[in-house]
């Protein structure tokens, strides 16, 4: 599978120096090496979800438990936590750190990405989340550190977006 | 039974946890029976409590936990259920008060109504400790047991869908999340 497994270390290794200790996550192709490496991690709470939106929640609970946390999820599982990002993350000041795989954008094979990646930035300039294009492996961790630097400061939302050109080798 | 009679029963024990509420009337009723600094009433992101419980609960493993959900905001995630079974964390228990009803917004009849028992729904997800609890004293009696057994616990507990006169409350919704994480972290903001 031409997922970047090198690139995936570097981002989570990236995470671990962010002090981050629970991530949760709903399986993506992109996403399969980060969440097998949070699996393999004793120092790390993997949460599996059945719905990234319960991500949300499980956010909230560590945050207000003052444990550092990140959720990796795919565009569409964006798009369905949105109501949990709004009415619990941003009503109640919850820094979240989302680590956003960017289907159908340029290059996209899979027709049924297209839509998602058509509406991923607008939606998240609806919502006034921060985000950042993610595409040079080495300025991976600077933009995973500044990201969650911004989401503690402001106690928001903050989506990192993993695009083709990280995650994706061919 | 009302709710309100069996939050007055278990609040001795109540206190001692970290409570993640729903919105609407069980936050007013607990409100009311007397506030905590361990008292979070999650007055949207409506299903999301039991997701904030679970993260809580794994976040702090040595400090007990419950979640006082309802019908129809646990039929809004179901799938909670399926993930807390999964990781099952000891310190977690969850109490689902089932009026039948959205009865915050006016009343409108949930899907427990017509067939789904959320006690077996929690139990076919893998749950084990699942307990109905249909009267003051089988609440009281549930959530003692809940409480002094180290695992995951779900109670579900019919109840009549009858909520406070006001839904006001003298607490804004930020001076509670603040003063819940504050609490939590022991006096660090």
């Amino acid at each position: 599978m031409p997922v970047s497994s090198v690139n995936s270390q570097i981002i989570y290794d990236a995470l671990k120096d962010a002090g981050v200790s629970i991530i949760s996550a709903l399986p993506e192709t992109w996403l399969v090496h980060l969440v097998g490496m949070a699996d393999a991690d004793p120092e790390v709470t993997l949460v599996r979800l059945n719905k990234e939106e319960e991500g949300v929640g499980i956010s909230a609970g560590a945050h207000l438990a003052g444990r550092k946390s990140a959720m990796l999820m795919q565009n569409h599982g964006l798009l369905t936590s949105v109501n949990g990002i709004v009415s619990l993350a941003q009503l109640y000041r919850i820094p979240l750190l989302m680590l956003v795989s960017y289907r159908g954008e340029m290059g996209e094979r899979d027709p049924w990405q297209t839509e998602g990646g058509l509406v991923t930035e607008r939606v998240l300039d609806a919502l006034g989340i921060m985000y950042r294009k993610m595409s040079d492996p080495a300025l991976a961790a600077r933009d995973i550190r500044q990201a969650q630097t911004l989401a503690e400061s402001s106690l928001r939302p903050v989506a990192l977006l993993l695009t083709r050109e990280l995650m994706w080798e061919e | 039974m009302l709710r309100e009679d069996a939050l007055r029963a278990i609040y001795p024990r109540l206190k001692e946890q970290i409570v993640v509420t729903i919105m609407g009337a069980v936050a007013v009723e607990l409100y009311n029976l007397g506030h905590r600094p361990n008292f979070f009433y999650l007055e949207h992101g409506m299903g999301l409590a039991s997701s904030m419980g679970l993260g809580l609960a794994l976040s702090l493993p040595e400090r007990p936990v419950t979640v006082l959900d309802g019908d129809a905001s646990l039929l809004m995630n179901l799938g909670t259920l399926s993930t807390m079974a999964r990781y099952r964390p000891p310190n977690l228990t969850h109490i689902i008060f089932d009026n039948e009803s959205l009865l915050s917004v006016g009343g409108f009849p949930s899907a427990t109504t017509t067939g789904t028992d959320l006690a077996g729904v929690a139990r076919e997800s893998g749950i084990r400790h699942v307990t109905r609890a249909d009267t003051v004293e089988a609440v009281e009696e549930a959530y003692a047991a809940a409480a002094e057994r180290p695992a995951l616990s779900v109670i579900h507990s019919k109840v009549e869908a009858v909520g406070p006169p006001s839904f006001a409350m003298d607490i804004g919704l930020l001076e509670n999340r603040f003063e819940f994480a504050r609490h939590l972290r022991g006096g660090q903001p």
